[in-house]
C-alpha cells in the first residue's frame, strides 16, 4: 500500500500545487501563541519517563521533564549541560558523582524540586525496571542496592557506580528520557498497588520542564501547555498541539492551508512539492538512525576478510542516496552517527565492482555463490535490498531476498540464521557506548552466550580485539582521549567488521515560514518546543 | 418430597411462551456466533507471524527479558488454556489491557467507536436518502438518461479507489475551495470545548448548545461522510433498482395500472412497499460495513475511528485490542441482524 499511496498522493498533490498556488495568500493561520504539529504519534505507549522508549514519547518527555544534565537545543554539539544539577564533582576513584541541585526550581504542581525528588526518580526507574532501565542499571544499580548507590543528602545527590566509568558516559545516559525527574509527592499521591505511580504517569505528567501535559489521546493528539515558571523563562508558544496525521499527503495539505505549523512525516515527493509552496520552508536535521548491512561470520565465504571488504565495495552508496533515499538519508560509514561524541566523518568505501571482483577472486569465492538476505517489509529497506541484489549479480553472487515481518526476520537474525541482514539501528542513549557496545563488543561469541542484544553476536563476529578496546573506552575519563579511542575503534571497525554501515537518517520537517528555532534534537536528543517563536 | 413429585405429575410442565422461546433461541444463536468468532480470531491471532512480546520489549531486549514477558503474557500456556482465560474475562466485560498503551481495551474502544458511529451513520443516511430514490427512479425509467446516470454513478462508486477519491475530495473541497474542514474531527480552536457525553461531537455539541462547535464538526465530517455515503449510495441504488425492476414486471403492478391507479400510487404504494424488506437487509449490511470502519478513509481524514484502531493494533501485534475490536464489530453485525428481523416483522405481514 505504501508504494501505491506515495505514487497516488504524489500525483494528486503535484496537481494540487499547480491549482492552489494562486490562492495560497488567503490561507488561514494558527494562533500566534500556539504551535500545531502534524506527526505520527501512534508509537507512544506510555509517557512515564521511567518507561517511555519511543520517538514520539521522547518528544513529549523532553519538553515536560527536566533532568540533572541536559542538551541545549541552541548548541547540541556542546554536549550535556547543567540543568537541575547546577554542578557536580567526581570522586578520586571515579565511581561517585555528587550533584548539587539548583535552587528555586519548582514542579508544575508548585512543589519545589529537591534532591529527594532526584533520588526518588532515579531509584524509581531502577526499581520499576521497565524496558529502558538498562540505561541506568548498566552502572550496577539494582533494586536491592539503590538505597546505598543513589543517595540524597541536603542539597546534593550522590550516585555511586560499580566501576569507574567515564563521567561523560554516565552523564550522557542521564540526559536520556529515563533521567527525567518526577515530582515525588504528586506521583506517590497517585500510587496504586505499589506501582510507584507508574499507571498514573503513563497518561499524566509530574515534571518541571517547559511544558506540562494537558492530554494524550492515543493515535489522536498530544496537547501541552506552557509552564510560565520554567527556569529559562516562559516559552513563547503557550500551547503545543501534536496531531496524529498518518498520511503524508494529508499533512502536506494541512500545512499548505496553514492549519498546522509543522509537518514532520512528509515523504520525498511531498517534501519536493511543499518546498515549492508559498509560505512553507523545509528544514533538515541529522538524526541518529543508521542503515546497515551485516554479514554472518558463520558463513564460510562471508567470514573471509577479503569478502567482507568486497561486500562493502558492492554497495551503491551514492546511487541510492541520490535516488530513492534522496533527502532522507546521507552517506555515513561509521557506527557513531555524526554529531555524537567520538563521531568521525570518514567514508572510504565507494561502489567499485572491479575492486570487489579482485577481492573475491583473491578470496577464492566460487562462481554462483548463493546467499540469503533477510529484510523487514519496509519500502526503503526493500529497495536497498534490491539495489544490492543487482550489484551482487554483477560479481556472480546470487542474493535471495527474504522479506518478512519484524517477528519473522528478527527471530532469525537473533538466532544467527541469516547470511545477510539489511536493516536499521538507532542509538538508545546519547553516548558513543550505545553503538560501540553493540556493533564492536562481543565478549562471548559462542552460541550458548545468547547475547541476542549485541549486533556483533548476532553476526557471530569475534571482534578481533575491539571488545577490549570498547570496554576500555567506556571507562576512560579523559574526554579527549575517549574521542580518540572511538576514532581508532571505528577505523578498525570499518576495515575489518562484517558490517557495511551505509547511511545516516536525515529528518526533513516542512514548516510555515514564520516558525523559527525549532530544533528536532539531532542524533542525540528529541525535539525542543520552548525556544520556538512564530 | 413425595408431595412435590405428585404435584409435578398432576401438572406437566407448560410449554414455553413463544416469545420466550424466540428470545432464548436468539440468545443461544448469539452466544454460539460470538464463541465461534472469538475462537477463530483468537487462533488466527496466535498463529499469525507477529510477535506481541517483541512489540513490548523492543528489538534489543535480552533473551531473559523476552522470556519473562512471554511468560507474563501467558504465552507459555497451551493455546486452549489461553483461550479459556480470555473467554472468562470477555464474559465479565473485560477485554484486557492494550499490550501497547496499557489502557483497558474497553476504554479505547469507547473512545474510537463513537467517531466511527457518527461517520457511518451520516454516511448511511446520505446513502439511503439519495440511493433509494435514485434506484427507484432508475428502475421506473429504465433505459432513460437518469437510469444511465444512476448506472455510471454506481459503477464509479464500485470501481474508484476510495483513497484516490478521498484525496481528490480533500484537495478540491478543502485545499482549493476551502468549503470544508481538513483532516481531523475539529479545528484546533474548537477542541476540548464541549464535554464528551456520547463521544459523537455533533451530538455532544448539539446537547451543549455549542452551535459553533457543531458547525465546525459538521464541516469536518461532511466530506468523509459524503465519501462513505457515495459508496453506500452506489450499492443501495443498484440493489434498489434491481429489486424494483423485479416488482415492476409483476402482474399485480399491471393489474394496479389497469385498475387506473396513479403511477405514483403504483410505484410507492405497491411496488416499493414490497421491496422494503429486501432493502432493510441491504441497508443494514451497508451500515454494518461502514461501522466496521473504513481504514483508508480514516487514514486520509485523520479520523480516529475503530478501523484504524484495529489496523494499528494488528500491525503493532496488540492482540487484545484486535480481539476487543473484533468482538465489538461482531456484536454490531448481530445487533443489526436482530434489528432487521424486528423490522421484517413490522413490514412483512407474513412474518406476523
Amino acid at each position: 500500500m505504501n508504494a501505491m499511496n506515495r505514487l497516488l498522493s504524489g500525483a494528486v498533490l503535484g496537481l494540487a500545487v499547480a491549482l492552489t498556488a494562486p490562492m495560497s495568500a488567503a490561507w488561514a493561520e494558527t494562533p500566534p501563541n500556539m504551535l500545531v504539529i502534524a506527526n505520527r504519534i501512534d508509537d507512544i505507549t506510555t509517557l512515564d519517563p521511567a518507561e517511555s522508549f519511543e520517538f514520539a514519547g521522547s518528544d513529549v518527555s523532553r519538553n515536560v521533564y527536566m533532568k540533572l544534565v541536559n542538551f541545549d537545543p541552541a548548541n547540541l554539539d556542546a554536549g550535556y549541560q547543567p540543568e537541575i544539577a547546577e554542578s557536580w564533582t567526581v570522586s578520586d576513584d571515579g565511581k561517585t558523582i555528587t550533584f548539587t541541585i539548583r535552587e528555586g526550581l519548582t514542579f508544575h504542581s508548585g512543589n519545589p524540586v529537591t534532591a529527594a525528588d532526584v533520588e526518588f526518580s532515579l531509584r524509581r526507574a531502577v526499581i520499576l525496571n521497565k524496558t529502558p532501565a538498562f540505561i541506568l542499571t548498566q552502572f550496577g544499580f539494582t533494586a536491592e542496592n539503590v538505597e546505598e548507590t543513589i543517595v540524597a543528602d541536603g542539597n546534593t545527590v550522590t550516585i555511586t557506580t560499580d566501576k569507574p566509568y567515564a563521567t561523560s558516559f554516565v552523564l550522557n545516559c542521564l540526559t536520556s528520557t529515563i533521567g527525567g525527574i518526577v515530582d515525588m509527592k504528586t506521583v506517590m499521591e497517585n500510587e496504586v498497588d505499589g506501582d510507584m505511580g507508574n499507571t498514573w504517569l503513563k497518561t499524566n505528567s509530574a515534571g518541571s520542564g517547559a511544558y506540562k501535559l494537558v492530554s494524550w489521546k492515543p493515535n489522536e493528539s498530544v496537547t501541552l501547555e506552557a509552564n510560565p515558571d520554567f527556569y529559562l523563562g516562559a516559552p513563547n508558544m503557550e500551547r503545543v498541539i501534536v496531531r496524529h496525521v498518518q498520511e503524508s499527503a494529508s499533512q502536506r495539505l494541512l500545512l499548505e492551508r496553514g492549519d498546522i505549523d509543522v509537518a514532520r512525516n512528509l515523504n520525498p515527493e511531498d517534501i519536493a512539492g511543499a518546498a515549492e509552496a508559498e509560505g512553507v520552508k523545509i528544514y533538515d536535521e541529522l538524526r541518529g538512525r543508521l542503515m546497515y548491512l551485516a554479514f554472518s561470520q558463520k558463513h564460510p565465504e562471508l567470514s573471509k576478510p577479503e569478502v567482507r571488504q568486497a561486500m562493502k565495495y558492492l554497495v551503491d552508496y551514492q546511487g541510492m542516496q541520490d535516488s530513492f533515499l534522496s533527502g532522507q538519508y546521507t552517506i555515513h560509514q561509521n557506527f557513531l552517527p555524526r554529531t555524537f561524541l567520538g563521531a568521525v566523518d570518514e567514508n572510504p568505501f565507494t561502489y567499485d565492482v572491479e575492486k570487489a571482483k579482485e577481492l573475491l577472486a583473491a578470496a577464492g569465492v566460487p562462481e554462483g555463490l548463493e546467499i540469503e538476505a533477510g529484510v523487514r517489509e519496509a519500502q526503503e529497506r526493500i529497495e536497498i535490498a534490491q539495489t544490492y541484489q543487482n550489484a551482487l549479480a554483477q560479481v556472480g553472487i546470487k542474493l535471495n531476498i527474504t522479506v518478512g515481518t519484524a517477528k519473522q526476520i528478527l527471530a532469525r537474525y537473533r538466532a544467527r540464521e541469516l547470511d545477510v541482514y539489511i536493516g536499521a539501528w538507532g542509538p538508545d542513549y546519547p553516548d558513543p557506548h550505545t553503538n560501540a557496545g553493540t556493533f564492536a563488543y562481543n565478549p562471548d561469541n559462542s552460541d550458548e552466550a545468547q547475547a541476542t542484544g549485541l549486533l556483533a553476536w548476532r553476526n557471530s563476529w569475534d571482534t578481533g580485539g575491539l571488545t577490549e578496546k570498547t570496554a576500555a573506552a567506556v571507562v576512560e575519563n579523559d574526554r579527549d582521549k575517549r574521542v580518540e579511542m572511538y576514532a581508532e575503534i571505528q577505523s578498525q571497525f570499518r576495515e575489518t567488521s562484517p558490517f557495511a554501515i551505509m547511511f545516516q537518517k536525515i529528518e526533513q520537517a516542512a514548516m510555515r515560514e514564520n516558525v523559527e528555532n525549532l530544533n528536532l534534537g539531532g542524533a542525540t536528543t528529541a525535539v525542543s518546543y520552548w525556544p520556538v517563536t512564530k | 418430597m413425595a408431595l412435590t413429585e405428585d404435584k409435578g405429575e398432576r401438572h406437566p410442565r407448560a410449554p414455553l411462551a413463544p416469545w420466550l422461546r424466540g428470545t432464548l433461541v436468539t440468545l443461544g444463536s448469539i452466544s454460539v456466533t460470538m464463541l465461534g468468532l472469538l475462537l477463530v480470531t483468537f487462533v488466527i491471532g496466535r498463529v499469525m507471524p507477529i510477535d506481541p512480546v517483541l512489540a513490548i520489549v523492543g528489538e534489543r531486549a535480552s533473551q531473559s527479558t523476552y522470556d519473562a514477558v512471554y511468560e507474563q503474557l501467558g504465552l507459555d500456556k497451551p493455546i486452549i488454556v489461553q483461550f479459556l482465560y480470555y473467554l472468562g474475562d470477555v464474559v465479565r466485560g473485560d477485554f484486557g489491557m492494550s499490550l501497547l498503551n496499557a489502557r483497558p481495551v474497553s476504554e479505547d474502544i469507547a473512545r474510537v467507536f463513537p467517531a466511527t458511529l457518527e461517520l457511518a451513520t451520516l454516511g448511511t443516511l446520505i446513502g439511503v436518502f439519495l440511493g433509494v430514490p435514485l434506484g427507484v427512479i432508475a428502475a421506473v425509467r429504465r433505459g432513460s438518461w437518469i437510469d444511465q446516470i444512476a448506472r455510471v454513478v454506481a459503477l464509479v462508486g464500485y470501481s474508484m479507489p476510495i483513497f484516490w477519491l478521498g484525496l481528490m475530495g480533500l484537495l478540491i473541497f478543502y485545499g482549493i475551495l476551502g468549503w470544508v474542514g481538513g483532516p481531523g474531527r475539529l479545528d484546533i480552536f474548537y477542541q476540548d470545548i464541549v464535554p464528551s457525553r456520547t463521544g459523537m461531537i455533533l451530538l455532544d455539541s448539539a446537547i451543549a448548545g455549542e452551535w459553533g462547535v457543531f458547525r465546525n464538526a459538521f464541516s469536518h465530517i461532511v466530506l468523509p461522510a459524503s465519501l462513505l455515503g457515495y459508496y453506500s449510495l452506489a450499492y443501495i441504488s443498484r440493489m434498489t433498482r434491481s429489486f424494483m425492476l423485479e416488482q415492476m414486471s409483476a402482474e399485480y403492478v399491471t393489474t394496479a395500472r389497469v385498475k387506473g391507479m396513479s403511477e405514483r400510487a403504483v410505484i410507492w404504494g405497491h411496488a416499493f412497499k414490497n421491496i422494503r424488506v429486501q432493502l432493510i437487509t441491504v441497508i443494514a449490511l451497508s451500515y454494518a460495513n461502514l461501522l466496521e470502519g473504513s481504514v483508508l478513509t480514516e487514514i486520509i481524514f485523520s479520523w480516529p475511528g475503530i478501523g484504524s484502531y484495529i489496523t494499528t493494533a494488528l500491525l503493532s501485534a496488540d492482540m487484545n485490542a484486535v480481539l476487543g475490536g473484533t468482538v465489538v464489530i461482531g456484536l454490531i453485525f448481530i445487533c443489526l441482524n436482530i434489528f432487521s428481523d424486528l423490522l421484517y416483522k413490522v413490514f412483512d405481514p407474513r412474518s406476523k
